[in-house]
This record gives structure tokens, C-alpha cells and sequence, in this order.
């Protein structure tokens, strides 16, 4: 158990980093704190991609001396997919980050609770 | 009110305090006196609760926020113990016959050294074009979210964040060309080595961004008229869509393409990847720094 862990010892980190920016959306009432626990999971995510494309004493798949073995180079196909999921992860985020600011300008506050609290007393005064 | 660290670290992690303050002065005056809050690991439920309620809501949040994200490690830990060891040649992953073909075929298909240019721009260009598509729109509900507003600020220059600094200044003075110099250069050079169009504009973003904010807007507009900036997206995005368009079409039904691999290494080869790349390029930065302007509401 101990030895597999070991040999996958970036998975396991990449499970734990996964875990703390799940942690960091759950736990804090900031906003922006919020946004930045997303980005850690992103973050976990490629890590965890990247590795498992990783084979050992292989070079970058750059063809260098027109070598076209397969053999010779690493798994290029994480590289691409990671790099569609940044992108995809960068605008998630300026989204987020929009949806904040405007939620700021209206209750000039980044603390969730007091924005439910707002929100919650004007409905009661529709009401 | 002089406050000690501590404090201000507890009322910045409970949302009242923002790092920002030190550099924008909030001039309206509309923020509400900073209450005396206990600062807890936990959201505070909302509306009529009593008050053993709300207390055992406040102990049982974070415990139970802290064992789903323990169930949640161990559960994933087990799964990666079943994973093949890193580093496996012989992994599924790493041994299907996809990645085979695209190595041992990429440099005569596709012309491009850079094996992973030639999957996104090449084998998978439709993907990429989704992949910036997806970044226009996040551009576009951005304006929408912040320029739709009614209260539109007096004076925008109160609310710019200029760094008025003379070393932080210098500094950009003399290291922006550089920066720029370098985005130019990972973007021409993404088919024959590391780089590629998002990490090209990303770069050419950031020092765009690095200008504007040493400088002022007046500056960096000089360099991109960032009025031009839905034009330029818009000429990038629509000449990605009917290259690739045609490409993909003459590609699958075996037509003749003016579109060659050329001779891999030179700079002017692998087909469409270099004007794509291109085209990537000015979308990627067009963005970052359009999302930087909006962000901190200079002109757009």
C-alpha cells in the first residue's frame, strides 16, 4: 500500500492539493478566497493530468535529430488537454471574478454571509 | 484606529478588508462601519434560527466540511494506489496507438517539431478553436457583467490602480520590450520548439498589463488601440474558423490543400500552425489585457 503510494508520490500530492482547495471553497466566507480554492483544485487537476503522461528517461515530445520513434519521448497528448483546461480555467475565473465585483458595487462587501443576510432581509421586505 | 496585524488579518480573512484598499482609496464613503464580528471557520446560516441553532451550526460546519475533504483524500488515495506506477511506459495511458501515430507520423503530417503544436493546431484544431471560443465568450459576459452597470463611476481615475513608484517604474521601463519581445517569440516560434499561441499571449497579455500599469492607459493605448480590440478578435477568430474549415474539408476529402507541411524546422513550415498560432496569439492577449482593463474600469 505504503510502496504504491510511494510510486505515485505526484498523484498524491495532486489528491491533497485537490483537498485543500476544496477545503479553502468551504471553509472561508471571502469571495475572493472562494475563486482562489477553485484555482488551487484547477491546479490539482493538471498536476494529476501531467503525471500520468509522464514516462521515465524519455525526452520532451520536441523531435530532436529527426528521431520519430515513439519510443524516444513522453505521452504529448496531456500537455494539449491541460492546456485547454487552462484556458478554460482562466475564464471560469474572470467570470467569478466579474460576478464578484459586481456583487461588491451592490453590497460592498466580499463576506458571503453578510451578502445572504442582505439579500435575505430584502426579500423580506418585498415581502 | 490603529489596529494590530492580527486584526487586520482576521477582518481581511472574514471579507471586511480588502489588500486592494492600500493602493485604491475608496473615496464614496458608502461602505458600512466595520462591525465587531467573531471570526469562525463557518458560514452563519441566514434567516429566523435559534440561538442553539446557530451554534451547532457553527461547531458542525467546519467538522463536517473538514471529513468530507478527509473522505474525500482517502477515497482518492485508494484510487490512486490502484493507479499504474509513475513513469509506466507500458501504461494505458502512455501505450495506446493514438499517441504512437501522432510521434511517429506528426513531423511528416502535420511539418511541425513541436509534436504537441502539431495536436492542437493540427490532429485537434477544432478543439482550439472551441478552447479560445470559450475565452471570447468569458471576454464577453465580463463586459456584460461590467459594463451594464447604471452607476458608472465620476471620476474613473480615482479608481485605476497606478503604481506611482519610481522603481517599479524604471523597472517596466526597461523590462516590458523585453517581455513583449519574448511573447512575439514564443508565438513564432510554437511549431519548432516550447511555446505556442496561449503562452505566447498570455506573455504579450502580462506586459501589455505591466505598461498600463506603470504608465497609465494613455500609454499602453498607444501600443494596442484598444479600441481595435473587438475588431481584432473577431478578424482572428473568423480567419481561424474558415482556415481550419478548409483545411478539415479538403483534408478529409482528399483534396489538393495550398496548405503544406514544408520542410519541418524552418520558421515559414508546418502548414497552417504558424498563422493559427498567430491568431491565437491576438486573442489570448486581446483578452488578458481586456480583462485587466475592465477589472480596473480604464476605456475599453
Amino acid at each position: 500500500m505504503l510502496t504504491a503510494l510511494w510510486n505515485n508520490r505526484i498523484e498524491v500530492v495532486a489528491v491533497i492539493l485537490f483537498a485543500v482547495g476544496f477545503s479553502t471553497l468551504l471553509l472561508h466566507r471571502n469571495l475572493l478566497k472562494k475563486v482562489i480554492g477553485l484555482n488551487i483544485m484547477d491546479t490539482a487537476a493538471y498536476l494529476f493530468l501531467t503525471s500520468l503522461g509522464y514516462i521515465r528517461d524519455r525526452l520532451s515530445p520536441i523531435i530532436t535529430d529527426g528521431a520519430t520513434d515513439p519510443e524516444a519521448y513522453v505521452n504529448p497528448l496531456p500537455a494539449g488537454l491541460v492546456l485547454t483546461g487552462i484556458v478554460v480555467s482562466v475564464s471560469v475565473t474572470a467570470v467569478m471574478l466579474g460576478l464578484t465585483l459586481r456583487l461588491y458595487k451592490r453590497y460592498h462587501t466580499l463576506n458571503l454571509d453578510e451578502i445572504y443576510r442582505m439579500t435575505h432581509e430584502e426579500q423580506e421586505a418585498e415581502r | 484606529m490603529k489596529k494590530s496585524f492580527k486584526d487586520r488579518l482576521q477582518a481581511w480573512d472574514s471579507g471586511q478588508f480588502e489588500l486592494g484598499d492600500a493602493l485604491v482609496r475608496e473615496t464614496d464613503g458608502r461602505r458600512p462601519p466595520e462591525k465587531e464580528e467573531d471570526v469562525s471557520w463557518a458560514h452563519v446560516p441566514v434567516g429566523r434560527v435559534s440561538q442553539v441553532e446557530r451554534r451547532l451550526f457553527r461547531v458542525l460546519y467546519p467538522v463536517l466540511a473538514g471529513l468530507l475533504a478527509l473522505v474525500m483524500i482517502a477515497f482518492l488515495l485508494f484510487v490512486v494506489e490502484q493507479l499504474p506506477a509513475f513513469g509506466d511506459a507500458l501504461s494505458p495511458a502512455n501505450s495506446s496507438e493514438v499517441i504512437k501515430r501522432y510521434i511517429a507520423s506528426g513531423l511528416t503530417e502535420t511539418g511541425a517539431v513541436n509534436i504537441v503544436a502539431g495536436i492542437i493546431l493540427d490532429y485537434r484544431a477544432f478543439d482550439t478553436l472551441g478552447e479560445s471560443h470559450v475565452l471570447f465568450t468569458a471576454a464577453i459576459v465580463v463586459f456584460i457583467l461590467l459594463l451594464a452597470e447604471t452607476e458608472l463611476p465620476d471620476k474613473p481615475s480615482d479608481r485605476r490602480i497606478l503604481m506611482d513608484d519610481l522603481i517599479f517604474k524604471k523597472t517596466a521601463f526597461f523590462l516590458s520590450p523585453f517581455i513583449l519581445l519574448f511573447g512575439t517569440y514564443v508565438i513564432l516560434n510554437g511549431h519548432l520548439g516550447p511555446g505556442g499561441g496561449f503562452s505566447g499571449g498570455a506573455l504579450i497579455g502580462a506586459g501589455l498589463i505591466l505598461v498600463s500599469m506603470a504608465f497609465g492607459p494613455r500609454v499602453s493605448g498607444r501600443i494596442v488601440a484598444l479600441k481595435s480590440y473587438r475588431r481584432i478578435v473577431l478578424v482572428s477568430l473568423l480567419f481561424y474558423s474558415l482556415a481550419k474549415g478548409y483545411s478539415f474539408f479538403c483534408g478529409a476529402n482528399g483534396l489538393h490543400t495550398i496548405f503544406r507541411p514544408g520542410t519541418p524546422g524552418r520558421i515559414f513550415s508546418a502548414g497552417l500552425i504558424l498563422p493559427l498560432n498567430i491568431a491565437v496569439g491576438l486573442v489570448v492577449a486581446c483578452t488578458m489585457f481586456g480583462f485587466y482593463s475592465l477589472f480596473t474600469r480604464e476605456s475599453v
